[in-house]
C-alpha cells in the first residue's frame, strides 16, 4: 500500500477520474461508493455499472461471492453440528426416531470401560506420534535443506506415503504385519533378532505399537515438507556467521535454526495433533479397534458404536467428545495468529 | 556450506537419508511385488527355507485379472474421478469466490468470517460423520453421488479459500482500480485481470484439493452403500476382505491401482503440490 500512493497517480495519468481514483485508495466503504456513483456519471462506458448495479455495491458483492460457500458449509457442516448435539440428547437408532433422553448418552459413556480405553488411547496416540513425527521430520527437512544430486526426484518420492491413498497404504502395511506371512519377521528372523514370530496386530501393546509405526510412517513427510519450506527462509548467511564465530553444528540448530523456524513448527504441529487425534482410517484397517478393544480411537469406537450397531445417538455421543480438544486446539491456533499479526 | 571430511559426511548425511527413503518407500515396493506374484510364493510362512521375499521370477497378472474383472474396480475409478473432479470443481470455485471476498473486498464481519472459515477448516470430518450421515438420508442423498459431491467441498472449500486468501492478498490492489477505471464491473474486473494472476494458486488449490477427495475415506464408507456406487478405497477395502479371508494379490493390485492415477497427477504438479501443502499450512 505504501507503494500504491507513489505509484497510482503514474498509472491513471491523462484520465478524467484522476481525483476520484487517488480517493478510492482510502479504505473506508463511502469513499468507495461514492467513486462508483462519480464513475457512472462521468463515464459513457459506465453501461456496464447500470446493467450490474447491485454487485457494483462492495458488500452486496461480497455477499452474493460468499453465498455458495455460506450455503455449502451452512447445509454440511453447521447443521450436521447441531444435529449431532441433538441426537447426542436423544435415543435415536437407525431408522427409529428417538426421543429426549438429556445427558443420559453421555453417561452411559462415560462409565463405559471401551470409551476410557478409547480416551487413554488417543491422548498416548497423539502425543508419542506427535513428538516422534516432529523430531524425525525436522531431521529429514535438515538433510533436504542442503544441496546434493537428485534432490528434487528425492522430494517427490518421500512425500509419496502423504499422496497415496491412506487406506491402501495402510493395507500394504496389514499385509507387512500379517502373522503368518509378515515380511519383517522374515527380516528380524534372517538377521538373527527374533527366534519366533512377532504378532504384530495381535497383542494389545503391540497392536497400539504398530499403529504408532504406521501413523508415524505417513506423517513425517508432511512435517518434512512443511518444516523444509520453513527452513528455506531462514538466510544460510546467519548460520554461515555463526559457524565462523565458532557455533558448532547443535548450537546452530538450538540458538538460529528453531527459534526461527518455531512459527512454523507451531501451525504445522497443531494442524498435525487435530488430524491425528481424530485419526480413525489406521485403526480402521490394521485392527478394527481389537484385539479385544483394545485400540479403538474416539473415531473407531464411535463407528463402531454409531454405525456398527446402530446406536446413533451413543455414536454421535462419541465423536462429539471429540470436540473440546479440538475447541482447545482452535483456540491456541486463533491467539497463536491473532499475536502473529498484531506483532 | 561447511563441510566436513569425506566420511563424516556419508555417516551423517547419505546414511540417514537412504535410511528414510528406505523405510518411507518400502511399503509401495512391498504393494508392487505383492502385485505380481503368484499365489503360490505369496502364501509361504515366513521362516520357509529358500525364501526370497523381495523378488519373484515367475511373475503373473493373474491378481490383476481377478480386480479387474470379477469386481467393479473399474466403475469404482470411475466414480473416485467423477467426484473427485467433481468437489475439487465446487470447491474450487466456491474458494475463489469467497477467497476474493475475504481479502479484497471490504465489509462488516469480513474478519469474523475468514476465521469462521479457517475454523471449519480445522473440523475433522471423524466429528461429524454421524450425524451427517443423518442429514445426507434426510436430504435423500444416501447412497448416490452426490453425497460426496457435496460434502467434500466441507473440508475442500476453507483450505482453498484460506489458500486463495493468501495469494489475492499479494496481487497489488492498483490493478482491478486501473481495470475498473476503464469501466470494468466489480465482476469482470474480479475475472479478467485478478483472476488470471492468481493462476498458480488455483492450480495448487485444485491439485491438492484432488488428492484430497481421492484419498477421503470415512464419508465414503459411511454415505455409500452398494457396491456399484463405492470409490476406490472404500470398494477394495470391503470388497477384496470377505469375511476372514483376505485376498492380498488382488488388495495390493488393487491399492497400486486406485494410487496411480493420484500419483501421476501428483507427479505432473509437485510443485504446486508442495505449494498448497506449505501454503495451507502457512495461511
Amino acid at each position: 500500500m505504501r507503494i500504491a500512493t507513489t505509484r497510482a497517480p503514474r498509472l491513471r495519468l491523462g484520465r478524467a477520474l484522476l481525483n476520484q481514483g487517488a480517493k478510492s485508495e482510502e479504505p473506508d466503504m463511502a469513499s468507495a461508493t461514492t467513486t462508483t456513483t462519480m464513475m457512472r456519471s462521468a463515464m459513457p462506458a459506465g453501461r456496464v455499472h447500470q446493467k450490474a448495479g447491485l454487485l457494483e455495491d462492495e458488500r452486496w458483492f461480497a455477499a452474493a461471492l460468499l453465498l455458495p460457500t455460506a450455503v455449502l458449509l451452512g447445509l454440511f457442516i453447521a447443521y450436521p453440528f447441531f444435529q449431532g448435539i441433538w441426537l447426542a440428547l436423544t435415543d435415536t437408532r437407525v431408522g427409529v426416531p428417538g426421543n429426549f433422553v438429556g445427558l443420559k448418552n453421555f453417561e452411559k459413556v462415560w462409565n463405559d470401560s471401551i470409551f476410557r480405553t478409547a480416551v487413554w488411547n488417543t491422548c498416548w496416540y497423539t502425543f508419542i506420534t506427535t513428538i516422534v513425527k516432529l523430531v524425525l521430520g525436522l531431521w529429514l527437512a535438515q538433510l533436504l535443506n542442503r544441496h546434493f544430486k537428485g534432490k528434487a526426484w528425492v522430494r517427490a518420492f518421500i512425500l509419496l506415503p502423504f499422496i497415496i491413498p491412506t487406506v491402501l497404504s495402510t493395507f500394504a502395511w496389514k499385509w507387512m504385519f500379517d502373522p503368518t506371512f509378515s515380511v519383517l519377521n522374515w527380516l528380524f528372523w534372517q538377521m538373527g533378532f527374533i527366534t519366533k514370530r512377532i504378532n504384530w496386530l495381535g497383542e494389545p501393546d503391540l497392536a497400539f505399537f504398530s499403529i504408532i509405526v504406521v501413523n508415524i510412517w505417513r506423517g513425517v513427510p508432511f512435517y518434512a515438507i512443511s518444516l523444509l519450506a520453513g527452513l528455506q527462509t531462514i538466510s544460510p548467511e546467519l548460520q554461515e556467521a555463526a559457524a565462523i564465530d565458532g557455533a558448532n553444528a547443535w548450537q546452530r540448530f538450538l540458538h538460529i535454526t528453531w527459534p526461527l523456524l518455531l512459527p512454523v513448527t507451531m501451525v504445522v504441529t497443531l494442524f498435525s495433533v487435530i488430524q491425528t487425534f481424530a485419526d480413525f482410517q489406521l485403526v480402521y484397517v490394521l485392527t478394527g479397534g481389537g484385539p479385544a478393544n483394545a485400540t479403538h480411537l474416539f473415531a473407531t469406537y464411535a463407528y463402531q458404536i454409531g454405525v456398527g450397531t446402530g446406536l446413533l445417538s451413543e455414536g454421535a455421543a462419541i465423536s462429539l467428545a471429540i470436540f473440546p480438544v479440538l475447541f482447545i486446539v482452535v483456540l491456541l491456533q486463533l491467539l497463536y495468529i491473532r499475536r502473529v499479526e498484531t506483532r | 556450506m561447511i563441510e566436513g571430511a569425506r566420511w563424516r559426511r556419508s555417516v551423517y548425511f547419505h546414511l540417514p537419508l537412504v535410511m528414510f527413503v528406505v523405510l518411507l518407500l518400502f511399503p509401495f515396493y512391498w504393494m508392487v511385488i505383492t502385485t505380481f506374484r503368484p499365489d503360490g510364493e505369496l502364501y509361504r510362512p515366513w521362516n520357509a527355507k529358500n525364501y526370497n521375499p523381495f523378488w519373484t521370477w515367475h511373475p503373473t497378472l493373474e491378481h490383476i485379472r481377478l480386480l479387474v474383472e470379477d469386481t467393479l474396480f473399474s466403475t469404482w475409478l470411475w466414480n473416485t474421478m467423477l467426484i473427485s473432479l467433481a468437489s475439487t470443481a465446487i470447491s474450487l470455485v466456491c474458494g475463489v469466490f469467497a477467497g476474493y471476498a475475504l481479502s479484497r473486498l471490504k465489509f462488516r464481519f469480513a474478519g469474523s468470517l475468514g476465521t469462521g472459515i479457517f475454523v471449519t477448516y480445522l473440523v475433522p470430518q471423524t466429528l461429524l460423520f454421524i450425524p451427517l450421515a443423518d442429514v445426507i438420508r434426510n436430504f435423500q442423498l444416501g447412497d448416490t453421488p452426490w453425497s460426496l459431491i457435496l460434502t467434500y467441498p466441507t473440508f475442500l472449500i476453507p483450505f482453498s479459500t484460506w489458500l486463495m486468501m493468501g495469494y489475492f492478498k499479494a496481487i497489488p490492489k492498483e490493478l482491478e482500480e486501473c481495470a475498473r477505471i476503464d469501466g470494468a464491473s466489480r465482476w469482470q474486473a474480479m475475472i479478467y485481470i485478478i483472476l488470471p494472476v492468481a493462476v498458480p494458486g488455483i492450480l495448487s488449490a485444485g491439485i491438492f484439493a484432488f488428492t484430497l477427495s481421492w484419498n477421503e475415506f470415512i464419508y465414503a464408507l459411511v454415505f455409500l452403500s452398494s457396491s456399484a456406487q463405492k470409490t476406490i478405497p472404500v470398494g477394495v477395502v470391503s470388497e477384496l476382505v470377505r469375511g476372514d479371508v483376505f485376498y492380498w494379490g488382488s488388495l495390493m493390485a488393487g491399492a497400486l491401482l486406485g494410487s496411480i492415477p493420484v500419483a501421476v497427477v501428483y507427479s505432473f504438479f509437485v510443485e504446486h503440490y508442495v505449494a498448497g501443502l506449505t501454503g495451507s499450512v502457512k495461511g
